[in-house]
């Protein structure tokens, strides 16, 4: 028990492990889940660096849940191009260890250099020379951690990946835009309205997202870079529920131009709408799957609101959860095998996965306002808004919902997650 | 001020209502009625026009005049003074018959000037999500919508929008707040 506390400084959600889990070098079951215990040697000249590159590949590999930081051995000088004696390391039964240096350049950028050794089979696995300006530092330990991540699972990182999320504070809302730890944001939009259900573009750099400025929800597309703005959907009613096809050309929106909630297809070059559902009741919160083939939404078409799937061009609608009467926020994994949304059970909002495969469906979290899931682009993570002790929070969990963190809280209330996709 | 002719679509025999109240409202008490600074001639003249455009035939009531009288309670209710507020029942989109009278004087004043707009903002409690709820919100503003569509106002005059969850008018997690959030707002423009 001891051992998992250590590993998972961070963590403020944490279920209980069962004794097995408290011996060394433990196996974590469940979603063919395994923690590599990794070692960070001390980075030579990080000192000199603003940010703590070492707390941030350690945090960016735990919060994964397939990671977990074995203590360092102290009073070693290492760096990218050491041959380091890897016996003491061994001793920690560290699998891997990462050494490396941050050398300030004369054009004020730092260079960060790493290398990343296999304890077990002594063997060299590469490294990385990322000269970046003082203000990617994180980014260079993010793509760190990536590489770390890679390496030994075999799966794309996705720490140097961004998400959006809104905060509410003092009644003035913010579209932020930050890396996947939280940190390091920066405002995209403040506004004195309500902002919801932002939606990262395929190919990231922009945004979708409903703003109240108006005084009623309209769709904007958002560039990040330029600020730039263009309205989407400004139709009689609401604008709300934006969801981007893979291939970035279509836009699903939830528009009322009948009186009811229905979903439309905008074409994003042209700006023409056609209707996708005619049932008349509550049709809402599309997502496509990731081959664009099929859209998830909720209907609430069978007495109460459940999530259904049908064709990208609409058509008949298959009912894909029947537990309990409220059943919400569908998505999608990029692998298309898994599904969360949020249902209500015993009056609480309780974020649920399903595996299509089984229809297996396990309840992930502790909490009971959860809201707005919203896979990491590997598949591995899902990101959800929820409450702790009366506050809004991010916080991300595995599929299994065994390894939990909160996200670093910005000022106010915190909500609305959307995780960007694999940076180019 | 007043650009827009009275609106040939709403019903003739609200046109005439209508009128008939302006006219009363002109003749009887016209101190109490404020109506956003519209003159009231204005909207006189224009309805006594309507029934002239030929229009009234598609209305089933061709020829036919229906004479109203004004009570004074009518009068004494202008939208200033008329709650702008419709609340809701748990889990229901359905303006409870409490809520006919306030509706119908918001329509009367809505069919005495066919230039004013009213937005209907839908709005619900804080229980679940934020786009379910902006849906649900759209539910009732659109059962206040039909409401004032029966009692004669136009569509074009009408907008039934939601804020769902995210505008409560009181904080709080307690049923006494959420009875009061789950309301439609009625806003003028």
């Amino acid at each position: 028990m001891s051992l998992s506390r250590r590993a998972l400084v961070g963590a403020t959600v944490l279920l209980p492990l069962s004794a097995a889990h408290a011996q060394f070098r433990v196996e974590v079951s469940g979603v063919g889940l395994t923690q590599i215990p990794f070692a960070i040697g001390p980075l030579k000249g990080s000192d000199a660096a603003p940010v703590d590159l070492a707390g941030i590949v350690k945090a960016d590999l735990e919060r994964s849940g397939q990671f977990r930081q074995v203590v360092p051995v102290v009073g070693v000088l290492l760096d990218e191009t050491s041959r380091p004696d890897l016996a003491p390391w061994r001793e920690r039964s560290a699998d891997v260890l990462l050494t490396g240096s941050v050398t300030r350049l004369a054009d004020g950028r730092f260079d960060v250099r790493f290398r990343l050794w296999d304890v077990v089979r002594l063997k060299d696995l590469g490294g990385m020379s990322l000269p970046v300006r003082p203000g990617d530092l994180r980014l260079a330990a993010h793509r760190m951690a990536d590489y770390i991540y890679e390496k030994l699972t075999g799966e794309k990182g996705i720490f140097s990946t961004r998400i959006a999320y809104v905060t509410k504070n003092s009644g003035k809302y913010s579209l932020w835009v930050a890396d996947a730890d939280g940190e390091g944001g920066q405002v995209a939009l403040n506004s004195p309205e309500p902002i919801i259900s932002p939606a990262w573009a395929p190919v990231g750099g922009q945004l979708a997202y409903v703003s109240f400025e108006s005084r009623k929800p309209v769709i904007y597309s958002h560039e990040i870079a330029t600020g730039r703005r263009r309205l989407m959907a400004n139709f009689k009613g609401s604008n709300s529920a934006p969801a981007w096809s893979p291939d970035g050309r279509t836009l699903l929106a939830t528009l009322t131009l009948d009186g009811s909630s229905q979903i439309y297809s905008i074409d994003v070059s042209t700006g023409s709408h056609s209707r996708l559902t005619q049932s008349g009741f509550i049709d809402t919160e599309p997502v496509w799957d990731a081959s664009g083939q099929s859209v998830y939404f909720v209907s609430d078409r069978g007495g109460a609101p459940q999530i259904y799937k049908m064709g990208a061009r609409g058509g008949n609608a298959e009912r894909v959860t029947f537990a309990g009467s409220y059943n919400t926020s569908p998505a999608i994994s990029p692998d298309g095998k898994w599904l969360a949304f949020v249902s209500r059970i015993n009056g609480a909002f309780k974020l649920q996965v399903m595996e299509f495969a089984s229809g297996t469906v396990t309840s992930v979290t502790d909490t009971t306002a959860d809201e707005s899931p919203s896979f990491a682009p590997n598949g591995k993570l899902i990101m959800y808004a929820t409450k702790l002790q009366g506050r809004e929070a991010l916080m991300t969990t595995t599929l299994d919902g065994r390894i939990k963190t909160r996200l670093s809280a910005a000022q106010g209330d915190i909500r609305e997650p959307d995780w960007g996709p694999f940076v180019a | 001020m007043f650009t827009k002719p009275f609106n040939v679509s709403v019903s003739r025999v609200a046109g005439l209502t209508a009128a008939a109240v302006l006219l009363a409202a002109l003749v009887g008490c016209g101190s109490n009625v404020k109506l956003d600074d519209v003159p009231v001639s204005d909207r006189t003249g224009a309805a006594v026009t309507g029934p002239a455009d030929g229009t009234a035939g598609s209305q089933g009531t061709s020829g036919k005049v229906t004479p109203v009288v004004v009570d004074e309670r009518g009068i004494a209710e202008p939208p200033a003074s008329v709650a702008r507020v419709i609340y809701f029942d748990y889990d229901s989109y359905i303006v409870r018959p409490e809520f006919a009278a306030t509706l119908e004087a918001h329509a009367r004043f809505l069919k005495a000037d066919g230039a004013r707009k009213v937005i209907l903002q839908g709005h619900t409690d804080e229980r679940g999500g934020r786009e379910y709820n902006l849906a649900l919100g759209q539910k009732r503003a659109e059962a206040v919508r039909r409401s004032l569509a029966v009692m004669g106002v136009s569509e074009a005059q009408q907008e039934a929008v939601s804020f769902g969850k995210e505008k409560p008018a009181v904080q709080g997690a307690d049923e006494a707040a959420h009875t009061k959030n789950r309301r439609v707002e009625l806003s003028y423009r």
